[in-house]
């Protein structure tokens, strides 16, 4: 190795460092810690942690719990991120046109955004309370019954999702927005000239054109739909009897409540096994849809 | 490693008594209070803490707010495992298994010797005294202590044609004035409900209040067998799920616990369980005239205790476990403990608090403040068992499937009862 292929070297180790030891010290020794003790029963007080073998993962196969919240969290994931993301380019659509006030609406679509979680989930409790919260009061209105929305099991978790589409959907629309105005207007006098109707243009031309943005926000919804659960301890708990509890939550409630850390950390490594296969499935599908300019 | 930082701390002490000339040695002492009842009870509890480091120069109190109950335990005990601990904390009453497994805590009777200090440790109500003693110890100190209390709307009750100054006394009278006081609109709908006892987060606290009066005890004082599936209570939980799905004279489903007493100042309910932690916000609150009453009986009378006891940590200086003990006996002392009750509704949790002038004038003023402490004479422990946090969450859980209409009283109680015995099988 010559004396500047050397600099380089060391330049590129000192340029990749700082990234580096983040990502080791706070992502990839935690899991690897995380999973050596899914092996080991928990320590308490005078009795210290033993080798297990799988006696964890074991409990969790058996455990019906964690089956409900997994499926809850499947569902919450799958209603959450297509909603949110179509309501975000629905919005960015609209704000992006030229209409009367446009920067308000704008700012009010995106204030859900900057308001934190606990706060938002505060609001919406008062929204929710049956008898004389918000919407209870405007169906009141109409002659319909009193609702309680968060402690029947039919409607709890579908409630919380309402609040996480409500406040996902304005952080979304900003990414769109940019996107949006980047895509030139020669595009739309062609079309315009062409006589392509306004659905037409969208679906051939935006859309197509949004992709990578739509790459993007959809790895960033996955992420939060396993990792926003402030709002659940807000409102509910995860209850009525699991039925709005998330694996995030249920990972907290047992590692902080009940202090079962080896247990605690089995879920986790369940918890990172599905984020990979969601990321690995994301890049091999996605990717060839994406076009960069 | 842990010796040589005793030396340290040791050497440090003892420069700064030389420099300070004459001074005893100073202790330091970091104390974590958890608040469950709006701001007032942390001014109070600070004011209570400068206080007493005011009349002992040589003690230093760092009191540290530490959130919620649920966040006070997580914290304390994270720290516990980090190896620094607070000295003292106020944490759940129910916790003291938790703490002794982690081997987080001491025992008072280890600390104490002289018999001045026995007889203090004999003074607290033995109700309290429950849930901070197991195998003949004493592991905490009554502070914060409440029972669950009924509140009526006399307004209501007049409108209903019901006398306001008698509330339900049993079981058939709660079900039969909750009819009366369940009020509908012109299209069926209903304005004012009858009764309200709330059931999220911790449904098994008012829940205990019905199983107490059937005449049952949920856990054992060793706290490793939970009594979940008895005939006894399963029978209070039908009834709790009937006065729902059967009688129709309180909101179906899960009822929110923190809008509870608003429900109540909007008359959106005629009577409410609640903590008597809440008497002050009531009174300070209610746009009517308001009753407190013990809980109805069925088989008998009855209600859990609850809140938070004084806890001493293991991981101390003797020195610092000293001052902790004499700092413990100073607030709950009876002039400081009717000054804390007072200001917060908390249960005083001694007989001589209650005999101070401050509190005798309060209560002439104010009679409703001496429902809970008399409640006490048929107050049994709350539920409190080895993994205390898991098997009451199964025990939750299971109230929540009957109280939603998911499963039976029958199936939700046994299904409860399998799995806390699979949990607490270890520890028989």
């Amino acid at each position: 190795m010559g004396p500047t292929a050397k600099r380089t070297w060391i330049q590129a180790w000192l340029f990749l460092s700082p990234a580096m030891i983040l990502l080791i010290a706070f992502t990839h020794y935690p899991a690897a810690v995380t999973l050596f003790h899914s092996f080991f029963s928990t320590p308490r007080g005078k009795r210290p942690a033993k080798f297990v073998g799988l006696e964890n993962y074991q409990t969790l196969i058996a455990d019906d719990t964690f089956w409900i919240v997994l499926v809850n969290n499947l569902w919450y994931a799958l209603v959450t991120i297509p909603l949110s993301i179509g309501i975000a380019i629905a919005m960015a659509l609209w704000v992006d046109s030229k209409l009367k006030g446009r920067s308000f609406v704008r700012m009010a679509y995106f204030t859900p955004t900057v308001l934190p979680l606990i706060a938002v989930a505060n609001i919406w409790m008062f929204f929710y309370t049956p008898g004389f919260g918000l919407i209870d009061q405007i169906r009141g209105a109409f002659g319909f019954a009193q609702q309680n929305w968060l402690g029947d099991p039919e409607s709890a978790l579908n409630a919380v999702i309402v609040v996480t589409i409500w406040k996902e959907a304005g952080f979304f629309m900003i990414f769109y927005l940019a996107a949006l105005q980047t895509i030139p207007a020669s595009l739309r006098e062609a079309a315009a000239i062409e006589g392509a109707g306004r659905w037409y243009f969208f679906r051939r031309i935006t859309f197509p054109l949004l992709m990578p943005t739509t790459l993007f926000v959809s790895v960033n919804a996955i992420i939060n739909s396993f990792r926003l659960v402030d709002h659940i301890f807000i409102m509910t708990e995860g209850g009525p009897d699991n039925a709005s509890s998330l694996l995030l939550f249920y990972i907290y409630e047992t590692a902080f409540r009940f202090w079962d850390t080896a247990y605690a950390s089995t879920l986790t490594v369940v918890l990172l096994l599905i984020l990979f296969a969601v990321a690995i499935g994301q890049f091999l599908l996605l990717d060839k849809r994406v076009h960069y300019r | 490693m842990h010796f040589t930082k005793k030396l340290g701390i040791g050497a440090v002490a003892a420069a700064m008594s030389l420099s300070l000339a004459g001074t005893a040695q100073a202790v330091d002492l970091q104390f974590f209070f958890p608040v469950a009842v709006g701001g007032k009870a942390a001014d109070t509890i600070e004011a209570l803490t400068s206080e007493y480091a005011a009349a002992h120069p040589d003690v230093k109190i760092d009191a540290v707010y530490a959130g919620s109950y649920q966040n006070t335990v997580t914290k304390a005990l994270t720290a516990a495992r980090g190896g620094q601990p607070p000295q003292l904390s106020v944490i759940l009453s129910v916790d003291m298994f938790t703490l002794i497994e982690e081997d987080a805590i001491v025992a008072f009777d280890d600390l104490i010797k002289t018999d001045e200090d026995k007889a203090w440790l004999k003074a607290f109500y033995p109700a309290f005294m429950e849930n901070s003693q197991t195998g003949g110890k004493t592991y905490g100190i009554p502070f914060q202590r409440s029972t669950p209390v009924m509140y009526w709307n006399k307004e209501a009750f007049k409108k209903a044609g019901l006398d306001p100054n008698t509330p339900p006394a049993t079981w058939k009278e709660l079900v039969e004035f909750g009819k009366k006081l369940t009020v509908k609109d012109a299209s069926g709908n209903v304005t004012q409900w009858g009764v309200r006892i709330p059931s999220s987060g911790f449904p098994y606290w008012l829940f205990q209040g019905l199983t107490t009066e059937n005449d049952v005890i949920l856990a054992n004082s060793d706290g490793n067998k939970t009594n979940f599936a008895d005939p006894k209570v399963i029978e209070a939980l039908q009834y709790l799920v009937d006065l729902s799905a059967k009688h129709k004279v309180m909101a179906p489903g899960i009822i929110e616990w923190g809008a509870t007493p608003k429900a109540f100042f909007e008359g959106e309910s005629a009577i409410m369980w609640t903590s008597t932690g809440n008497l002050t916000n009531v009174r300070t609150n209610a746009p009517f005239d308001f009753g407190v009453a013990m809980l109805p009986a069925n088989k008998r009378r009855g209600a859990p205790t609850g809140g938070g006891n004084f806890y001493i940590f293991k991981d101390s200086t003797d020195d610092q476990k000293a001052a902790s003990l004499d700092f413990i006996k100073w607030i709950t002392a009876p002039k400081q403990a009717a000054k804390w009750s007072i200001a917060t509704g908390y249960v005083a949790p001694r007989a001589d608090a209650w005999e101070t002038a401050e509190m005798k004038a309060y209560v002439a003023d104010f009679p409703p403040a001496l429902v809970a402490r008399n409640q006490l004479e048929y107050a049994v422990a709350e539920l409190s068992t080895y993994q205390n946090q898991r098997i009451t969450s199964i025990f939750n859980d299971g109230l929540e499937a009957a109280i939603t209409g998911k499963s039976s009283p029958e199936e939700a109680m046994n299904d409860a009862q399998q799995k806390a015995d699979k949990i607490l099988k270890d520890y028989r």
